[in-house]
């Protein structure tokens, strides 16, 4: 499609240029075929979008048009959480690359090229960027669609992140858990797409982690029946529910318990955790420095915010940040979680006294 | 395998220091505990080299077997050289296994 057609007749020059991806191809706005209405897919990267600021970047985002995309950027400099990076390349990997326009400067444009945005659109930036050893500082966006890749990524993620075990535990056992609920109850065309970024001043590894598949409300209804897309989000984070069945236990492979566990590694850590699908966002906040650590059930009972009324994300967009200076033991955090089983679960099932067998462990 | 009494299972050789694989948990109950178990063997799950898992992964390796043949099985199933990780997951896992009923139908819904 010549996008210059419709609205500028004539010849007549758009009133700003855009990179297309297509060297010598200039774009603007798209004539949709909808009378008096121009509009296309769009992003806009503020200059500071992370977990604790992102919904000013999620109410900028505008689903209107699947295949086209907009991608723009605050002019002077941009400093972002893997998921802002992780979304815009979800959503614009199905787009024709010659759809894909992108407004960026060119220091953004750097950022942008070694997190592999470019890359993922299969646009040509035209930006030239020394390739240095990523180890200790990020791992680039990247695609996730059968198990034994997660399980590959895993095995040489390590590397790239050259952290101590005590923070390695932590952050695989986050990617595992989140990948493979993708793979698994996502439905997603492309699976899961990650990124992950070590920044140094707050000493923190951001994580992000999306797909765009059925979301959240439409795979836990398969067991639950969700009135909203929030509603979905609290029985999702509730530990023992699962979309694939009602029993307590769980299935054979699923027990309902993974985003519980990811919700505790952050809120042990007192860091953020954001997780939206549909038009619902659901964010952890920190807990108090000097509060006391109780675990509960109720996603809605922690200290959270919460927007029901977001640009619709079809699939679901996970960002987690791991403070390296704050992270306990990951032993310590299961201690608390294994304690919290066993009141909850004697709570919800009003249990009398029950001796509960012991696993066998030996040396 | 120690006597025709016993299988041990090397962990680490299978799924790696970090045991997350899903499909592989399936496969080593699948394929290596159930038919020991039906033989009358008793199963020693040697996780040595294995640094860390997940919950998912030892719900996929474990908590069939106690649905199928009960908490009995835990008496014929030995956790050898756990970390302290390896080891909470595994108590969560078979814990709340035994709490394992049907749930009331309003207890969830909206």
């Amino acid at each position: 499609m010549n996008t210059t057609e419709g609205y500028f007749e004539g010849g007549a020059e758009p009133p700003f240029v855009v990179f297309t991806g297509n060297p010598g191809v200039r774009e603007s706005l798209l004539f949709t075929g909808n009378p008096g209405k121009v509009c296309k897919m769009r992003f806009h990267i503020p200059n500071s979008a992370f977990l604790g600021n992102i919904n000013h970047f999620l109410n900028g985002f505008d689903p209107s048009d699947p295949e086209t995309l907009e991608i723009s950027a605050n002019l002077k400099w941009i400093s972002v959480h893997p998921v802002v990076l992780c979304m815009i390349a979800a959503i614009g990997k199905p787009v024709r690359p010659e759809n894909v326009s992108c407004e960026i400067v060119a220091k953004s444009g750097h950022y942008l090229k070694r997190m592999g945005l470019y890359d993922f659109l299969g646009i040509d930036s035209g930006i030239k960027v020394e390739e240095h050893e990523p180890a200790g500082r990020f791992i680039p966006l990247t695609q996730i669609q059968t198990s034994d890749n997660l399980t590959r990524f895993l095995t040489e993620m390590l590397p790239l992140l050259h952290l101590d075990p005590l923070y390695v535990q932590p952050i695989q056992y986050t990617i595992s858990e989140l990948v493979r609920n993708v793979l698994e109850h996502a439905y997603a065309p492309d699976g899961a797409i990650l990124a992950a970024q070590y920044f140094k001043k707050s000493n923190t590894i951001r994580i992000g982690i999306v797909d765009t598949g059925i979301g959240i409300k439409e795979s836990i209804s398969d067991s639950y029946p969700a009135s909203s897309d929030m509603h979905a989000i609290q029985l999702a984070l509730t530990p023992g529910i699962t979309g694939t069945t009602r029993r307590l236990g769980g299935s054979e492979q699923n027990a309902g318990a993974g985003l519980f566990f990811i919700k505790t590694i952050a809120y042990f850590n007192r860091d953020p955790f954001v997780i939206y699908s549909g038009s619902a966002m659901y964010k952890l906040l920190k807990r108090p420095k000097d509060g006391s650590i109780f675990l509960r059930g109720d996603p809605f009972a922690d200290r959270h915010s919460k927007e029901t009324n977001l640009p619709y994300w079809k699939g679901v967009v996970v960002g987690i940040d791991i403070g390296l200076t704050s992270t306990q033991r990951f032993a310590n955090v299961l201690a608390s979680v294994q304690d919290f089983y066993f009141r909850d679960l004697k709570q919800r099932k009003k249990a009398k006294y029950k001796r509960l067998k012991k696993p066998v462990f030996a040396a | 395998m120690k006597n025709g009494k016993e299988i041990a299972i090397n962990m680490a050789s299978s799924v790696g220091s970090f045991a997350e694989n899903k499909d592989l948990a399936r496969a080593i109950r699948r394929e290596q505990i159930l038919p020991a178990l039906r033989d009358g063997k008793k199963v020693i799950l040697d996780f040595y080299g294995v640094n860390s898992t997940t919950q998912s992964f030892v719900h996929a390796l474990i908590s069939e077997l106690i649905r199928d043949f009960g908490t009995e099985v835990l008496d014929r199933i030995v956790f050898k050289s756990c970390n302290e990780t390896v080891k909470k997951l595994v108590s969560i896992v078979i814990e709340y296994m035994q709490y394992e009923e049907e749930p009331t139908e309003s207890e969830f819904d909206s």
